[in-house]
């Protein structure tokens, strides 16, 4: 409420169009109302000092002050009470932003040399345009086929690097449908400043209407599930993934792995490790026999794997559609079966 | 206050020798401090000429005037130029070399030969750069991030890298100089806490000079063994961590920042005691600050990393110890403050600089808060926002000293005093300028305009009048610079004839010629006072109620 009339009376704000930008502008206001105090007392007790103490005539010499350690005990002990009180309003803020929600709807992303690359769970893919629905969370899985780029949302206050050879995660929760601004904001090369789109955030029912108009793609759980057995994995990991000469993969995603040497939550980013190098984590009771695909598949190919091992598990996140599912109904635990011959690389 | 009265025709450290080489030989400090003074002016010139450039473009949202990898290479080149061969060397090699020994009443710094060597390597370390730049420059942003500068810029990255390689040594050489130099050559009586406080802010900057360069050099190193020879360091492919070069980057430049800003509040605390006659209120916590800069400056890096990846953990204590490594900048600030308190001000054309500076260091500062909290910086990093901020600390900070410092002992330098209605003027220029130019950046920061962009989206009309006032602010700026540039020179040769110690004040250099005789002191000065004494120290007041703080241990 506050929020909205600093909003309307404060120019230059820009659009505040998710659940946490307008958390993010009231830490912004507080710091500036901070900054705004203490620079004009500084300015003022300086200006009134260098006035009232002019040099009067040239031979006058001021009697000499001795400091005083309980001013200054006062003058550390101050803002840094004040500076503390910041920073935790803003790490809990972050903390919001940064700690990925449950149940969120995904995305896929692939930043590369000027563009940016989106893929829903059903299949859709775009170009720098993303449509997502209000009043959903979002969840962004993001990698880049090149440089380190940075997918930036003014209007969600919300940024977060894509970095070669990892996945990074972003979320939000739109809560205005329209179309808003996105850039990348780590410099990245020549057409840097080309590389920006619009998001666009469409209420729930146009949402679906726009993914069954587009829904002529295969998903990439179907994509993956092709990979899987062109590349070969099924030879080891089994053809309906049920295991062989490498672990099974059912149920894998999501789960914590016993390692030869530790153990590690089966996530996006230990996926793509598996597939890529797979020598640093290798499961109890395994050789170190599974060769690198590193090279023979693209970051996109690479998420389209993920996917599909994703369906393998029966806490699989849930696809794309503009509704949040009712909390702990497990999806379909069926691995998906899909002989889509389409390329997963457009 | 006693008087030193030196007749003219005698000779100083400018006329004991003539011909260029007795300059390009030369031991003495002063001199070399000239060389320095002479080429960070050139590269300071070719910096703002890329600025104004960048400025221009700006002025519409399309990219009408460079195509955009002109356009990065300028901003690349700018930043280069600013902060290696420009920010860095700035006040230590200059006022920092002519002074460092003077105010503690030596005659040279303790390594003559290498201080003469420091400035060859600055200017092999800067010829090699401006080769690049000629050979067809480099893209790759200040900040080299891999691996775009390991892989794909196909810029001029390793002639680039070698020249700011190269020139990380004459950093490391003058940092030892004076670490030396201040330990080992100070005055009979001028003991630590006598130490101007120019002097322990040069102390505190050598020691991040000597700590932190060798990573930068070490960084470069690996940047170009994996752009040459494809070890896998920092790309990915070949099995490196990108995030890695960020790390290391910043170890180093986040503690550069300091090399850049702390010899800036050394000159500032020379100018408030100077031109208000009192001593530094709080001269011992001013002091100590600097040192805790230097210490704690070296474990805020990560804050540079908030949105690259890095742990939320790593993060949050990032962001904490940015936060505390603020207040001792605070703490000068409020000390500068008092120190006016019952002072005698002047208004001459140095105290214009330092009263600027400590209002735009504390916009500075404060506006580092919304970087440093975790929920703001998540928006406003790599936005103009950060251009902002840093540009209110190194040019309404660093240069606003380096001006005030320049005017302020340019009679002790050239023996001549420049104009003063000019200085003041010219003053007030920059002053107006520079804010103009600034402040706009904040807002767009937060509107969401990116730094690095060539161009922007027309859509947003007020993006466009941020950028349109912005670069009349810069042309304010630029004229604001070049008045100076022309009175100073045609001082040298107009100006009147500066006394010994044309401002009344005590400090050592201030008692012998100017200019000062090649050996600086006739005979070596004995301190028997404090800083900053001009009036005897029985008349000291104490502040309002509170108690008398005890004398310091080296007193009397
Ligand atoms: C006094 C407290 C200060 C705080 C809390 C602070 C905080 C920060 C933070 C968090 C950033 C990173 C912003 C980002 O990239 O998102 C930053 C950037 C920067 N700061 Fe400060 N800062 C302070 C003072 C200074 C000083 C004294 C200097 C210079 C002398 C300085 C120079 C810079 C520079 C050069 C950058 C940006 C570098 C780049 O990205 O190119 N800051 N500051
Ligand atoms: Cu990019």
């Amino acid at each position: 409420m506050l929020m909205l009339l600093l909003q309307s009376w404060i120019p230059f704000i820009p659009e505040s169009a998710s659940t946490l930008s307008d958390d993010v502008d009231a830490v912004y206001f507080y710091i500036s109302g901070v900054t705004v105090f203490f620079v004009t007392l500084i300015s003022l007790v300086i200006i009134f000092f260098v006035i009232r103490y002019r040099r009067r005539n040239p031979f006058e010499i001021p009697r000499p002050v001795e400091g005083s350690t309980k001013l200054e005990t006062l003058w550390s002990v101050i803002p840094l009470v004040i500076s503390m009180t910041i920073f935790v309003w803003g790490a809990k803020v972050y903390f919001a932003q940064y700690r990925p929600p449950q149940h969120a709807m995904e995305v896929y992303v692939v930043g590369k040399q000027w563009m940016w690359k989106f893929q829903h769970t059903t299949g859709q893919r775009e170009i720098n345009e993303l449509h997502v629905p209000v009043g959903r969370k979002v969840k962004l899985i993001m990698t880049t086929e090149d440089v380190i780029h940075d997918l930036f949302f003014p209007a969600f206050r919300n940024k977060m690097d894509v970095v070669p050879g990892k996945y990074t995660v972003q979320w939000f929760e739109a809560t205005k449908p329209g179309r808003y601004h996105f850039f990348c904001a780590e410099y990245c090369g020549m057409n840097h400043s080309g590389m920006r789109g619009y998001i666009e955030v469409m209420e729930p029912a146009a949402f679906d209407n726009w993914l069954s108009g587009n829904a002529n793609a295969a998903s990439p759980a179907a994509v993956g599930h092709s990979l899987y057995e062109s590349l070969g994995c099924a030879s080891c990991h089994g053809a309906n993934a049920e295991g062989g000469r490498g672990p099974t993969l059912l149920g894998v995603f999501g789960s914590n792995r016993v390692l030869n040497n530790g153990t590690a939550k089966a996530d996006e980013g230990y996926v793509r490790e598996s597939i890529i190098n797979p020598q640093a984590k290798v499961v109890t009771g395994f050789g170190p026999i599974m060769p690198s695909f590193q090279g023979q598949v693209t970051e996109e190919q690479l998420l389209s794997l993920v996917a599909y091992i994703k369906s393998l598990s029966t806490t699989q996140p849930e696809t794309t559609t503009a509704k949040p599912p009712a909390t702990g109904t497990p999806q379909s635990a069926n691995p998906v079966r899909s002989s889509s011959p389409t390329s997963p690389n457009r | 206050m006693e008087e030193f009265t030196i007749q003219p025709p005698r000779t100083n450290y400018l006329n004991a020798e003539y011909g260029i080489k007795s300059w390009l030989l030369t031991k003495d400090h002063k001199r070399i401090g000239i060389l320095y003074m002479g080429a960070i002016s050139f590269f300071f010139l070719i910096g703002s000429l890329y600025a104004m450039a960048i400025r221009l473009e700006l002025l519409t949202p399309q990219g009408d005037l460079t195509q955009s990898s002109t356009y990065n290479k300028m901003f690349t080149q700018h930043g280069i130029i600013m902060v290696f061969f420009f920010l860095i060397p700035s006040i230590p090699a200059t006022l920092g070399n002519f002074l460092v020994p003077m105010m503690i009443g030596a005659k040279d710094l303790a390594f003559p030969r290498i201080n003469l060597l420091s400035w060859y390597i600055y200017m092999l370390g800067g010829i090699i750069t401006i080769y690049a730049l000629l050979a067809g420059g480099v893209d790759t942003g200040w900040t080299f991030y891999t691996p775009y500068s390991t892989t794909f810029s196909n810029s001029y990255v390793l002639a680039t890298g070698l020249g700011i390689f190269i020139n990380g040594f004459s950093s490391i050489l003058t940092g030892l100089n004076f670490i030396v130099t201040i330990h080992t050559m100070r005055a009979p009586g001028m003991t630590w806490y006598r130490l101007p406080l120019f002097i322990w802010s040069h102390y505190a900057t050598s020691l991040i000079m000597i700590l932190g360069t060798p990573v930068i050099a070490i960084t470069v190193l690996l940047l170009a063994f994996e752009r040459l020879a494809k070890i896998g360091i920092f790309d990915p492919a070949l099995g490196g961590d990108p995030v890695l070069f960020q790390h290391l980057f910043w170890f180093y430049s986040h503690p550069a920042v300091y090399i850049m800003v702390l010899p800036g509040m050394g000159v500032v605390s020379e100018l408030i005691a100077n031109f208000s006659r009192k001593n530094i209120f709080g001269y011992k916590f001013v002091a100590f600050s600097s040192l805790a800069i230097a210490v704690f400056g070296f474990l805020v890096w990560g804050h540079h990393l908030f949105v690259a990846s890095q742990s939320v953990y790593a993060g949050m204590i990032f962001s904490f110890l940015s936060f505390a490594v603020a207040i001792p900048s605070a703490i000068k600030v409020f000390n500068w403050t008092a120190t006016l308190y019952k002072a005698s001000i002047s208004y001459d054309t140095p105290m214009l600089y330092a009263l600027g500076f400590i209002g735009l260091f504390t916009i500075g500062g404060m506006t580092g808060l919304f970087l440093a909290a975790l929920a703001t910086d998540v928006h406003l990093s790599d936005t103009y926002f950060v251009i902002a901020h840093f540009h209110y600390i190194m040019v309404g900070g660093t240069l606003l000293a380096y001006l005030g410092g320049l005017h302020y002992w340019w009679p002790k330098v050239s023996g001549r005093m420049y104009p003063e209605g000019w200085g003041r003027f010219s003053a007030l220029v920059v002053f107006i300028g520079f804010n103009l130019t600034f402040s706009p950046q904040f807002v767009l920061g937060y509107m969401g305009m990116p730094r690095r962009y060539h161009t922007y989206p027309v859509e947003e009309v007020s993006w466009q009048v941020l950028h349109v006032l912005s670069t009349a602010g810069a042309s304010i700026l630029g004229i604001g610079l070049l008045i100076p540039l022309i009175y100073l020179a045609w001082s040298l040769r107009y100006g009147r004839l500066a006394e010994a110690n044309p401002w009344q004040l005590p400090g050592l250099e201030w008692q012998t010629a100017s200019p000062p005789p090649t050996e600086n002191f006739i005979e070596t000065p004995i301190v028997r006072e404090e800083a900053y004494e001009f009036a005897p120290p029985e008349t000291k007041e104490v502040v309002g109620k509170f108690e008398r703080e005890k004398p310091f241990p080296f007193y009397g």
